[in-house]
């Protein structure tokens, strides 16, 4: 499981060799902070909790960096300006974030894009169907596994170690200060693995299922988790118990509304649905409980995620005709289809006759008007309770397409405080030598909400924080 | 259809489904823009991206979907399986396809039977009072064996692609599409991935621009190959000057340059091919391609041999062994991977005015 380049290495205990720097995690901010260290001249182990297929955590299934920029740089057009970047993080958080931090991270965002090109990520145009974020947004060519991919590359190149499969159970400090993580490689019997210093990048708790239920409420045992299987927060609860200070609403996760056909975990990107604004979404008993034409998608998705969670059995049923069927992107599956709505509601699992009363009276609320499936049109429905407030047309065109929803799990706010240079807090001040990074750290920047590519950017700016400044203490 | 063809279709289907659904890939070839511009696939529209697809395998690479994943995306595979069968689906006669693709020993046998046919001929039907090569075998034999040879392989190609061309949606060319279609050939634009530095085909997730370079030493070896027999044919009707020529003359300067470039390219092709994933490719074919990139390299080799020993009794064998090679290469055209060249470019050229459409 050892992949050094140095094999003699591979013979020796682990117990035996004291490290520069022990970094939990095989992430981006893992990643950065490893390449950073080593570059540096500090010796770096990265303990990677995933086996080597599913390496890199959840930046496997990212797919952009959002970047501030004065000019046209790289892929990106045009210029995105600190104020604008801060302002669109105070709109989705609500002003649940760190000023001091977030500017932060928004300034160091234009010096990492070209540190990533330096690092062998590759960039390509906004893809087709995400053109509002060619400004604002650099996209992988690839997507986030092909970044994964090229930092490994570029860390093996190196010289950093890196072991797969290996889960830190246990983070040691002695006062404040780290001396070993405690290690069971593939399942193995527990090993130490000694180091002058500490990164810990090992992401959130969101594929603990239990901890997801204790935290949020039994519905949470029916959320698909739609990053990595191997983000069970083991490092995070870890340094909780020994004190260390939080950020972020210990009950709260960023949950969307996807396919409720996708994988329990792992489901990534195109398990997302894009269609329920042009639809109306009925629960278990075949009643609808939201506005579907509320805003546009990209505004919306993330609250439909609590919506479904609400329901009985957190299941939704998106409900479309054939006029509708190409005004959103495909679906990982093909959508269940019917030539009535009845047959619809029963291919769906549905009372297909009380599917048929609730389309009837939507139906009957609509009104006549011009429909503009990419703007706010105003075509709403009159005395239906609740209202579609935008894009409501009658669903009554054969073929019509139905679609299961379920709540999605991203990621949990939960996390460490951390210094603005990247060091883990105490109560009564910072750990001598451990720093952390990435979605471990993210709950007091992005403290509610999601902001399209903001996870790598703050992943990315505090991996590289926190390698130099590891490297800077052993050194 | 065959219901071997439908369950690559579907198989392929599927996977462009949860592709269509992420689009991560745009970046890196010409398949992914053109998947977008689908919702559904028809059979035709997944054969144009099948033979538009360069085997790249940066997507496959690229992919948290790849296995072990449930979705078990291959792109690469499944789009090669699909490739593949649309070649032995469409030639004409479609057994002959079927039976040299998948089996190197056919072709190697049939590179035999070629040899040992030109070497009866050389002994039985020496030719009397020709100078250089004619000496053992006389020009108008050598015509009468190799124009057919020649020509009847193109009838076969030809029914293939005018079928190909009805599957996909293909319409009249205009120079537009060809001047596109060239120029992503000419540069082998599809195996840079996107940023220049070439493809995933033998260094995993690393990218390597080895086998674009080794593709367009075969390639453009075989056009100067192609050009020097073209020029010697004319130089022999139209100014009556038959061979052989010397060093310093167009045939000899075309052809020794074409063969050290296919010799070269071809040795890559092969280093590479054994460095690869079998698992990224049409696996069942994987015999077949390498006794191709074989004949490929001996046609050549066979002949810058011949030329260094001219003059001495060993062309009394080296002839019909080189003669024996351009055999069976012209006739396996249409039956082996040298097909892909034709489908490759139609696809390209049925591409570009897709992309305007």
């Amino acid at each position: 499981m050892f992949c050094s380049k140095r094999r003699a290495r591979q013979l020796d205990p682990p117990d035996s060799i004291l490290w520069d720097v022990v970094i939990a995690g095989g992430g981006n901010a893992a990643l950065c902070a490893a390449i950073t260290a080593a570059e540096a001249g500090a010796r770096v182990i990265i303990l990677e909790g995933a086996p080597k297929p599913y390496r890199g955590g959840n930046s496997r299934h990212t797919r952009n960096f959002r970047c501030m920029h004065e000019g046209p740089l790289s892929v990106l057009t045009d210029a995105y300006l600190e104020e604008e970047y801060y302002n669109d993080l105070l709109l989705v958080t609500k002003g649940k974030t760190d000023e001091h931090l977030a500017r932060l991270v928004i300034r160091g965002s234009q010096e990492c894009l070209p540190w990533m090109e330096a690092h062998g990520v590759r960039f390509q145009p906004s893809l087709s169907g995400t053109l509002s974020l060619s400004r604002t947004n650099a996209f992988f060519l690839g997507g986030g596994k092909s970044l994964v991919n090229a930092y490994y590359n570029t860390a093996e190149g190196l010289g950093v170690t890196v072991v797969y499969d290996a889960q830190v159970q246990h983070v040691h400090l002695e006062g404040d200060r780290f001396t070993h993580m405690e290690v069971s490689v593939a399942g193995g019997p527990v090993q130490r693995f000694r180091g002058k210093a500490a990164v810990l990048a090992s992401g959130g708790f969101q594929s603990d299922i239990d901890w997801l239920i204790r935290a949020w409420g039994p519905a949470a045992a029916n959320f698909l988790i739609r990053g990595t299987p191997y983000n069970r927060g083991v490092v995070l609860r870890d340094m909780l118990e020994q004190g260390c200070q939080s950020v972020g609403d210990p009950t709260q996760c960023h949950a969307v509304a996807i396919d409720g056909r996708a994988p329990k975990f792992d489901g990534g990107i195109c398990t997302r649905l894009d269609c329920v604004p042009f639809s109306i979404v009925v629960n278990r008993d075949c009643v609808r409980f939201y506005d579907e034409g509320e805003d546009t998608w990209p505004k919306r998705y993330a609250i439909w995620g609590r919506l479904v969670a609400a329901q009985p059995d957190q299941v939704g049923y998106a409900i479309i005709d054939a006029k509708s069927i190409d005004l959103f992107m495909p679906s990982v599956f093909p959508a269940m289809r019917a030539d009535t709505i009845e047959e619809l509601g029963v291919k769906l699992g549905l009372d297909g006759q009380r599917l048929s009363r609730t389309v009837a009276e939507f139906n009957a609320a609509c009104r006549p008007g011009s429909f503009h499936p990419t703007e706010l049109d105003g075509l709403t429905t009159q005395r239906l309770d609740p209202p579609k407030t935008n894009w409501a047309r009658p669903i009554e065109k054969p073929p019509f397409y139905g679609y299961q929803l379920r709540t999605g799990v991203t990621f949990t706010y939960l996390g460490l405080k951390v210094s603005d240079r990247a060091r883990v807090q105490m109560p009564d001040g910072s750990l001598t030598n451990v720093w952390s990074a990435g979605e471990m750290i993210a709950g007091s920047i992005l403290g509610q909400g999601y902001l399209a590519g903001f996870g790598m950017t703050i992943g990315t700016v505090f991996g590289r924080i926190a390698g130099q400044e590891a490297a800077a203490h052993v050194a | 259809m065959s219901h071997e063809t439908n369950a690559l279709l579907q198989e392929a289907r599927r996977q462009l489904e949860i592709c269509n659904a992420c689009r991560y890939c745009e970046g890196f070839c010409s398949v992914f823009p053109e998947m977008t511009r689908h919702k559904l696939f028809a059979d035709g529209d997944i054969s144009h991206m099948a033979n538009l697809c360069h085997n790249c395998r940066g997507c496959y690479y690229s992919c948290q979907y790849s296995p072990p994943h449930e979705f078990q995306l291959n792109l690469p595979a499944a789009l090669a399986e699909v490739r593949q069968d649309s070649w032995e689906a469409l030639v004409w006669p479609q057994p002959l396809a079927r039976a040299f693709h998948k089996r190197g020993v056919m072709i190697m046998a049939l590179l035999v039977v070629a040899t040992m046919a030109m070497l009866w001929l050389v002994i039985n039907l020496r030719s009397e009072g020709g100078t250089g090569f004619y000496a053992y075998m006389a020009h108008n034999l050598m015509v009468a064996i190799f124009l057919p040879a020649f020509l009847l392989p193109l009838i076969s190609v030809a029914v293939g692609l005018r079928r190909y061309w009805r599957l996909t949606g293909g319409k009249a060319v205009v120079l537009a599409d060809l001047k596109g279609a060239f120029a992503s050939v000419a540069r082998m634009k599809n195996l840079a991935g996107g940023h220049g530095e070439g493809c995933n085909f033998e260094r995993e997730d690393r990218y390597s621009n080895a086998r674009r370079f080794a593709h367009q030493a075969v390639m453009y070896g075989f056009l100067l190959c192609f050009a020097s027999t073209s020029v010697a044919t004319l130089m022999h009707y139209l100014l009556a000057m038959p061979a052989p020529y010397p060093l310093f003359s167009p045939p000899k300067l075309l052809g020794l340059s074409g063969g050290v470039l296919m010799v070269l390219g071809t040795g890559e092709m092969i280093r590479l091919k054994l460095k690869s994933d079998p698992g990224l490719g049409s696996r069942r074919v994987w015999g077949g391609e390498m006794a191709f990139i074989l004949l490929l390299g001996l046609t050549a080799a066979t002949g810058l041999v011949l030329y260094t020993a001219s003059g001495t009794a060993a062309v009394a064998l080296l002839l019909p062994l080189h003669l024996g090679t351009v055999l069976t290469l012209f006739l396996l055209m249409p039956f082996s991977k040298m097909v892909h060249g034709f489908f490759r470019l139609s696809a390209l050229i049925i591409d570009e005015q897709k992309k305007r459409a």
